[in-house]
């Protein structure tokens, strides 16, 4: 690529002074049979072409970064000027960045839609094991969203947020991790938390508020937490969680911890100031920080054409100084690979990696939503069957010999037992007594909530009528 | 009170105080200190004394630009006192995630004017943060301090007390001292206590207050008021900076016959409703003083609950002297405050009732 950036200086010289183009940039196109030249800004990317496909796992490291404006003309750069911040070239030409690249990041993929691995694709290998566990997953949260939708539409739970279409960043993301790595999830991540080992009946007694479930009734179902599994507990306010992510990952790298911070968001919450706050955090502190962006299209009603103008999340990385990468987020080899690396660099290195995963929200935004008002049935149908991951993911491993029809029907039919059993249980199980009202919302109870505890049981003894059964003081 | 502004009262025209009747807390002498030079002590036992503690916020790492983190950096290293980029809600939200992995997180916002931004990590996250989960995770280990109040040409962005808004958030504490020697044992405890706490510092007295301050590592209990001068006729109850205008009113009440209690809430979340109570059963009327607005501070919730619980003993109306409801005015300052005249004048309305 040197080589033909020398070839091409003068092409370009030529061209900026006959054209009079405010700006030409040369852009590294691995088809070299003609150069290209546009006005439109490189595209800072590491490239994995079947060009550099040789380099396979060099290509994990960061491209040497070609200059945002090339200067194909030495006598441009005048001087170097030393404003603080760092010594930076001047130049009497006008030159604007432009608003966008006239080609978008391309996505790292590795499997493609019928399953099968693209010539000379770079990507971690993954065992048979990991590939049946990785399936076997995927497939589970898939049984485990059809149930608990379902049982909120007949009234047993009272809300419900499934993760359709996403399962491939769900499990092969939290699979890339180690269990040390701690989560910060946003709300559509359960599957990394059904990786890490919390059962259907532990899903379960949060969505009924049960005398069972760890959070102690406290929350909205699918506002998992758990400490066991470093799973930090969800929140319903968008984008809380990245600055926090950057706290984690300080602490992390001030304890020598061979782990990192993780956490997610969608693309509606990069809109928040708390995306911008917690990535300039991460980057300035140098924290071992994986910020993992599922793209999937929709923030409820809201299209990303109405969230943001730039080509999608991946670019704002560099913005902050930090690496980042467009992946496939419905491949599941790709993204174990991305997160594989991004943890691996986030840890060794200790800095934030930025992961943009592409993506499609199947089903509503929530229980409380319905997309048919906003979006089109075919599209929705579409990434429901021929752009499923699961399904794609599946052939893979079938491919290879490593799964068959009657794991299948196995797999499901244990699974929906499995759930079907965990909603019963959970359903009748004990409420949480009344005391955790009052618990927890300081260390030690202060005296106010003692009174208003007092005051409370004596109520409900009075007029029980009043209040739901089953509470017991 | 022996941290008195003397000489140095605020430029209204007020007379020096002398000497009035004080109960001490303690009779250990120490070094005079001011308040920031308090605090820094303060910040200073709290990272020595606990490797895993942290100081950082907007330009904490030459020192403040209050002087209060002076000498942190040198001595414990920029790893743990350090500078942050310009982002409120970054500060805190970074401090909440530093909190939640066990560590102390001393955050630092530089004026209390812009804590907002850092609201909804505060209210939404900090606050929930142990309950939410089930006390699986909690982020006790924040502390956020600010300094808050009238400095006499702060304006609208330098001036306000925005301690009301934190006093209507279950699941943090909000704490606010009167003296150098007060700030350094509530910002301990505050540190090592178990729960995000909200810590306002009254700028005005960084430099003006001077007392001795004991050079040993030691507490003062959260949610305890203190009677820091005994009186029969009324209650006066205040908080920080204030404290010493009220106090000064309560000398010149005295001149008058006016016996006046005066207590020192330091606690606003949880507050110590007994200490109140008690004075208000003895005395039979109470006055509230705060800079902040009138209308929704927390002069309204101390009023309200006194008059749940002392309805009977009381003599006359409950009395609010308070900032006026306007944004914190720059050239007229002095008529918005809550002066030593304008409460004299609600003493003696409230006794004369």
């Amino acid at each position: 690529m040197a080589v033909w950036f020398a070839r091409s200086r003068n092409l370009v010289s030529s061209l900026r002074h006959n054209l009079c183009l405010s700006t030409i940039l040369v852009k590294g196109d691995y088809s070299h049979h003609r150069p290209i030249v546009s006005t439109c800004q490189l595209s800072p990317t590491v490239f994995l072409s079947p060009y550099v496909s040789s380099l396979r796992h060099e290509s994990t490291a960061v491209e040497k970064q070609p200059d945002l404006v090339q200067h194909s003309d030495e006598e441009d750069v005048l001087q170097e000027l030393d404003f603080p911040g760092g010594n930076v070239g001047c130049t009497s030409e006008m030159k604007f960045i432009p608003e966008s690249s006239s080609r978008r990041i391309p996505c790292y993929r590795v499997l493609d839609e019928d399953g099968r691995i693209i010539p000379n694709s770079d990507y971690f290998p993954v065992s048979e094991k990991l590939a049946v566990r990785m399936y076997e997953q995927m497939a589970t949260l898939q049984v485990m969203d059809h149930f608990f939708y379902e049982a909120q539409r007949q009234g047993r739970i009272s809300f419900y947020i499934t993760s359709l279409g996403e399962e491939a960043i769900n499990i092969a993301s939290a699979a890339a991790l180690s269990p040390e790595d701690i989560v910060l999830p946003q709300y559509r991540e359960p599957g990394v938390l059904l990786w890490r080992g919390f059962t259907p009946e532990e899903f379960a007694n949060q969505c009924f508020g049960n005398k069972a479930d760890t959070g102690k009734g406290r929350q909205m179902p699918v506002h998992y937490g758990s400490n066991r599994h470093n799973y930090l507990t969800i929140s319903s306010p968008i984008a809380t969680q990245l600055p926090q992510a950057a706290g984690v990952g300080y602490s992390l790298k001030m304890e020598k911890k061979n782990a990192c911070a993780v956490t997610f968001i969608g693309d509606g919450g990069t809109s928040e100031g708390d995306f911008h706050a917690g990535l300039n955090f991460a980057a300035v502190m140098e924290a071992p920080v994986v910020f993992l962006c599922r793209n999937n299209g929709w923030a409820i009603s809201t299209h990303t054409s109405e969230q943001f103008r730039s080509d999608g999340i991946v670019v704002k990385g560099q913005a902050y100084g930090i690496r980042s990468i467009r992946v496939d987020g419905n491949d599941a080899l790709a993204v174990y690979s991305a997160v594989r690396s991004a943890r691996e660099m986030a840890v060794t290195e200790q800095r934030p990696v930025l992961i943009e995963a592409m993506t499609y929200r199947v089903g509503h935004h929530s229980t409380s939503d319905d997309s048919a008002k906003y979006r089109a049935a075919d599209e929705i149908q579409h990434w429901k069957t021929s752009r499923n991951p699961v399904n794609r993911f599946k052939k893979w491993v079938d491919d290879n010999g490593w799964w068959s029809e009657e794991d299948e029907s196995e797999l499901r039919s244990n699974t929906r037992k499995q759930l079907l059993q965990a909603i019963q249980a959970a359903e009748k199980c004990d409420k949480q007594p009344l005391k955790e009202l009052f618990n927890d919302v300081y260390d030690v109870k202060p005296k106010n909530l003692e009174e208003q505890e007092l005051g409370l049981k004596e109520l409900v003894e009075r007029q029980p009528q009043d209040y739901p059964p089953g509470f017991h003081v | 009170m022996a941290a008195l502004l003397g000489r140095s009262c605020r430029k209204l025209g007020f007379l020096s105080s002398g000497h009035g009747a004080r109960r001490t807390v303690s009779t250990e002498t120490g070094k005079s200190l001011n308040l920031y030079a308090a605090i820094n002590q303060a910040l200073h036992i709290a990272l020595d004394s606990d490797p895993r503690s942290y100081v950082f916020g907007e330009d904490v790492g030459f020192g403040g630009v209050f002087r209060c983190t002076t000498g942190l950096a040198e001595r414990f290293g920029k790893n743990r006192v350090f500078n942050t980029p310009l982002c409120e809600q970054g500060i805190v939200g970074f401090g909440i995630g530093l909190a939640a992995m066990g560590n102390r997180a001393i955050v630092e916002i530089q004026f209390a004017d812009y804590i907002y931004p850092a609201f909804d990590q505060i209210v939404n996250e900090a606050a929930k943060f142990r309950y939410r989960s089930g006390n699986q995770f909690n982020c006790g280990g924040l502390t956020i301090r600010a300094p808050y109040g009238a400095v006499g040409h702060g304006g609208h962005y330098h001036s306000q007390s925005p301690e009301a808004f934190f006093c209507h958030v279950p699941g943090i504490k909000v704490v606010i001292p009167r003296s150098p020697r007060e700030a350094k044992g509530l910002l301990l405890s505050c540190i090592r206590d178990p729960n995000p706490v909200v810590f306002f510092e009254p700028k005005w007295l960084y430099r003006q207050a001077v007392e001795e301050v004991p050079e040993h590592d030691y507490t003062i209990p959260l949610s305890e008021a203190e009677v820091i001068r005994e009186g029969n006729d009324i209650t006066l109850v205040g908080w920080g900076a204030q404290l010493t205008i009220m106090e000064q009113a309560c000398l010149e009440a005295e001149k008058e016959g006016i016996s006046c209690e005066l207590i020192d809430l330091k606690t606003l979340l949880p507050w110590d409703k007994e200490t109140v109570e008690a004075s208000v059963k003895k005395t039979g009327r109470l006055l509230i003083s705060h800079e902040a607005p009138i209308t929704g501070g927390f002069g309204a919730e101390i009023s309200a609950t006194i008059l749940e619980r002392c309805f009977l003993k009381l003599e006359a109306p409950v009395s609010r002297v308070c900032g006026l409801d306007t944004p914190f005015p720059l050239v007229f300052e002095p008529f918005y405050m809550p002066t030593k005249n304008k409460i004299l004048d609600a003493i003696k309305t409230t006794v004369n009732y």
